[in-house]
């Protein structure tokens, strides 16, 4: 039997509390203060304006493209190459007075000029007041998933599972943000669409281990609570490992063989299941302790039998 | 069972991994169904310049003839442009190469979405407040017509912010205007009076602010909708969003210049009288008119001869709806504005029991490289939408009668509502990709989630062996599972969806890593292998029901907020979601049980 984690004890995680606290909290306040001093760099789904990627059939003459478009009134262009010397992408910020569409148009008419061998390979153009509902959307997005995912773990488990999920959840989001905001790196729509699905599959972290809380809450009756949880953890260490190496296997094939249009977007998951891994045993369970969990919370008054119930109390 | 849904499965999945074949596909511009005689006429166009067909369809809207390559493709579509341009619409597609018995159980591939095929999407608005403005300008004129008409005096009428306000001498012609005219425009305007003037104001009401910017919309889809037509686009997407946009997704559509020049157009009306002396196919032979008359197309592609004068524009239009006569035939209700009325009286009643044509003219700006330089040329195009025989004196309301169907009204209604007041649409939102760019994405897509998949399942195999061997067969089935739903549905598959397979595919193995650890926890602990397969599946579907149903929540809040891309995304990870927990635990189960279910003293099982 190949094994890679084989715990004859469980590992004391809580005992270690504080300092995995203070870790958290650590990496936390540095994303909020990346995000407050650095901001993302908000593509132009948010913002509004056009990109556009263009194929030349030589390498690009990249400050030939920048002069001739400055030269036609757009003074804040950005014009660099990605992918190959061959590929390069234009942003161009609204413009007063200039219908969105001729943009693009009048763009590749300077370019042809310069260079006949030029074709556009895609656009993008979003007005702002589009962007701005984008934007809302997207917020409004997380929001109702954090929502969601809070009744329904209230419902399913107990009040403060719930609120020990969605605040490890929105640890990890923050923390995807703040290093988009540190790095730099263009936050568009299908980054948030990545953050939202870290949302749901992180917190499938927490439920799985939560899930063996409570079981073991109904049969380690001599334990306490945080050797409980130590068990839990630690039992489930393996599967939690597993899942997430071959998730990120996935996201590492959309990283590499994805290009460009995909690569932020695993760019964000990967960060998104590092620190999900992280969160959901080291900040999920310590808020457990933190909000007070006792046993009497996960265990059903003796009239509310379950059904099948053994003598110990477990449910097989 | 699992067999069924398996095959099931596979049938519905397997028509996305055929090829698709370069296709002509032909549509009637005036409905009109294609019987087998018009195909033959199709076939001959093809054959006389010597191209080869490589198979035919006809569903009686549309025809399709396959090609070997896309140059033949691109050569049929110029020689069907030729013959029979007129009347159908030529529209370059690729059509999926599925078997008939596949498509005869409706397993159809996927749609690409236009960043795996190229293409454009335009996210237009229209503009209300212009639609408006236009309005209120309008009943300023009409009110002054109206009140000279009814003989009551006014000091003056003046449009004020969004509202129309009339100045009288006394109250007492003011109570009698606004008798008359809250008569007249009762389910339209709100009528009030300033205090202790001798005004009248009058405002639009919320009802008719509705109307107004539903006309607008539905007026701007159906011109949309004609151009798009125009442009020869298979399958192209015009949908209205929310209360003031509109989508248009023209898939395949390579020249963004030219659509958004078409799709830009402006267009007019004019009524003409007939030229009923002459004959009008003599003229289109000798290619010369009749001095004082000109030569124009009917819908149908039949020539016609119409008067060079114009006795009224589209500009006096006010509405258009199509209706019934006193008859019960199908009719279109043309209401003029006050000039209109007076101008049209007198032409019409100086011309009655005349045939008068309506003519539809579209202008659009053309830019076009000419020695190395873009010149703009505008170009239009005209085309008589009607011929009616003018009755008798027309005023401010009138009816065109002898329309065929209830249809061809409405679709009259609608262009010569066109042609009146429209609203000015801009785009807003843009995104268009190259059809290079779609095909590389394609590959980019399917390479990750190939090479994803193999990674996985050789991890799998070496960590889990013969249970792993057992998670990756359901992974896969888990996948042809997801293309089939996908399927079914008639999806469009984007890059975001792309991403989405890859993500649930990784996603899905996690039901079966958490049953097959339970599995070895319960041997750990001491359990006869056969018992601790069925605690292990049993323990582990709780958990399994919990962390899944968490991601649906995010899944269906994606798909509830998000647009465009974000939505492909949330559809694939919400199916695929279900999916996994399906073949997850009822698949791999079935699987575990045809290989160790037929031992009873199983003493040692791989995992």
């Amino acid at each position: 039997m190949l094994e890679f984690f084989h715990f004859k004890k469980a590992i004391p995680f809580m005992r270690h509390g504080k300092t995995t606290t203070t870790i958290s909290l650590a990496t936390f306040v540095f994303s909020v203060f990346a995000l407050l001093f650095y901001g993302l760099n908000l593509g132009v789904d948010f913002t509004g304006g056009t990109v556009m990627e263009v194929r030349y059939a030589q390498a690009a003459p990249i400050d030939n493209i920048r002069e001739a478009i400055k030269a036609t009134g757009y003074h804040e262009v950005a014009v660099q190459n990605f992918g190959s010397t061959q590929d390069v992408l234009i942003r161009l910020p609204l413009k007063e007075g200039v219908s969105s569409a001729q943009v693009s148009e009048q763009i590749m008419g300077v370019l042809k000029t310069g260079t006949p061998d030029v074709s556009l390979s895609k656009v993008d153009f979003v007005g702002g007041q589009v962007g701005q509902e984008l934007y809302e959307n997207g917020g409004l997005a997380l929001i109702l998933v954090a929502a969601g995912i809070i009744i329904y773990l209230a419902f399913r488990f107990e009040w403060r599972f719930a609120v020990s999920a969605a605040v490890a959840n929105l640890h990890d989001v923050v923390i995807i943000l703040g290093l988009f905001a540190f790095f730099q790196w263009q936050f568009d729509l299908t980054v948030l669409a990545g953050i939202l699905a870290i949302l749901g599959y992180s917190v499938n972290e927490s439920v799985v281990v939560f899930d063996r809380i409570r079981e073991n809450i109904r049969t380690m009756r001599d334990d306490t609570i945080p050797d409980i949880i130590d068990s839990a953890i630690t039992t489930t260490m393996s599967r939690t490992i597993i899942t997430h190496i071959s998730t990120q296997i996935m996201v590492l094939a959309m990283l590499w063989f994805g290009g460009e249009a995909l690569h932020n977007f695993a760019l964000a998951l990967t960060i998104g299941i590092m620190f999900g891994i992280y969160s959901s045993v080291l900040v999920a369970s310590p808020l457990l302790l933190l909000f007070g969990l006792q046993r009497e919370h996960m265990i059903p008054k003796e009239s509310e039998k379950i059904e099948g119930m053994s003598a110990d109390g477990s449910v097989v | 069972m699992i067999a069924v849904i398996l095959l099931v499965g596979v049938i519905y999945s397997v028509p996305n991994f055929f090829p698709s074949e370069p296709a002509v596909q032909l549509s009637s511009k005036v409905d009109k169904t294609i019987d087998p005689a018009t195909m033959q006429r199709f076939e001959q166009a093809l054959q006389a310049k010597g191209l080869t067909i490589r198979a035919s369809e006809n569903n009686g809207q549309q025809a399709l003839f396959r090609f070997e390559d896309t140059d033949v493709q691109l050569k049929a579509s110029e020689a069907l442009k030729a013959a029979v341009g007129d009347e159908f619409i030529v529209a370059l597609n690729l059509a999926p190469s599925t078997p008939g018995w596949l498509r005869s159980l409706n397993a159809n591939p996927m749609f690409l979405g236009l960043d795996l095929r190229g293409g454009v999407h335009f996210l237009m608005e229209v503009d209300m407040k212009a639609a408006l403005d236009k309005q209120i300008d309008r009943y300023e004129d009409e009110f002054r017509d109206f009140l000279r008409e009814k003989d009551i005096k006014y000091l003056g009428i003046a449009r004020e912010g969004d509202t129309v306000l009339a100045k009288f001498r006394d109250a007492a012609s003011r109570d009698a205007a606004q008798a008359a005219l809250s008569d007249e425009y009762r389910d339209n305007l709100q009528f009030t009076v300033p205090q202790g003037s001798t005004d009248l104001q009058a405002s639009i009401s919320q009802v008719a602010m509705l109307n107004i910017q539903k006309f607008a919309l539905q007026q701007n889809i159906t011109t949309l909708r004609k151009r798009v037509n125009e442009l020869g686009v298979s399958e192209p997407v015009i949908q209205q969003q929310g209360t003031n946009r509109i989508v248009v997704q023209l898939p395949g559509v390579q020249d963004t210049a030219r659509a958004k020049e078409i799709l830009g157009a402006t267009a007019t009306l004019e009524f003409r009288l007939v030229d009923e002396t002459n004959d009008a196919a003599q003229a289109q032979q000798s290619g010369r008119a009749p001095i004082g008359s000109q030569i124009y197309k009917e819908r149908s592609g039949s020539p016609i001869l119409l008067k060079r004068q114009v006795m009224l524009t589209g500009d006096y239009i006010i509405d258009a709806s199509s209706g019934f006569d006193d008859n019960n035939r199908p009719a279109v209700h043309i209401t003029l504005d006050g000039k209109g009325a007076s101008r049209f009286s007198k032409v019409t009643g100086e011309n009655q029991k005349k045939l008068m044509g309506v003519v539809f003219i579209e202008t659009k700006i053309e830019s076009k490289e000419i020695d190395g330089k873009q010149v703009k040329t505008s170009s239009t195009t005209q085309e008589v939408i009607n011929v009616a025989r003018i009755q008798e004196q027309l005023g401010k309301r009138f009816q065109i009668t002898g329309l065929d169907s209830p249809k061809e009204a409405r679709d009259l209604a609608l262009l010569l509502r066109a042609g009146a007041l429209a609203a000015p649409v801009y785009i807003v939102e843009e995104r268009t990709v190259g059809p290079s760019m779609g095909k590389e994405n394609i590959e980019k897509g399917f390479n990750s989630n190939l090479w994803g998949f193999i990674a996985v399942v050789l991890f799998m195999v070496i960590y889990y062996r013969v249970f792993g061997m057992i998670s990756s067969v359901a992974l896969a089935i888990n996948g042809f599972f997801l293309f089939a739903l996908l399927s079914m549905i008639q999806a469009t598959l984007t890059l975001p969806g792309l991403a989405g397979i890859a993500l649930t595919l990784g996603m899905a193995i996690d039901a079966n890593v958490l049953i097959n650890e339970r599995i070895r926890e319960e041997l750990r602990a001491g359990a006869s292998p056969q018992v601790a397969i069925n605690v292990g599946y049993d323990r582990a579907w709780g958990t399994i029901i919990d962390s899944n149903l968490t991601t649906l929540i995010a899944g269906i809040a994606l798909f509830l907020l998000g647009s465009g891309p974000i939505k492909g995304f949330a559809v694939v990870l919400c199916l695929g979601i279900l999916t996994s927990m399906f073949s997850a635990v009822t698949v791999s189960r079935a699987m575990v049980n045809l290989v160790y279910g037929y031992k009873p003293h199983l003493q040692k099982i791989e995992i």
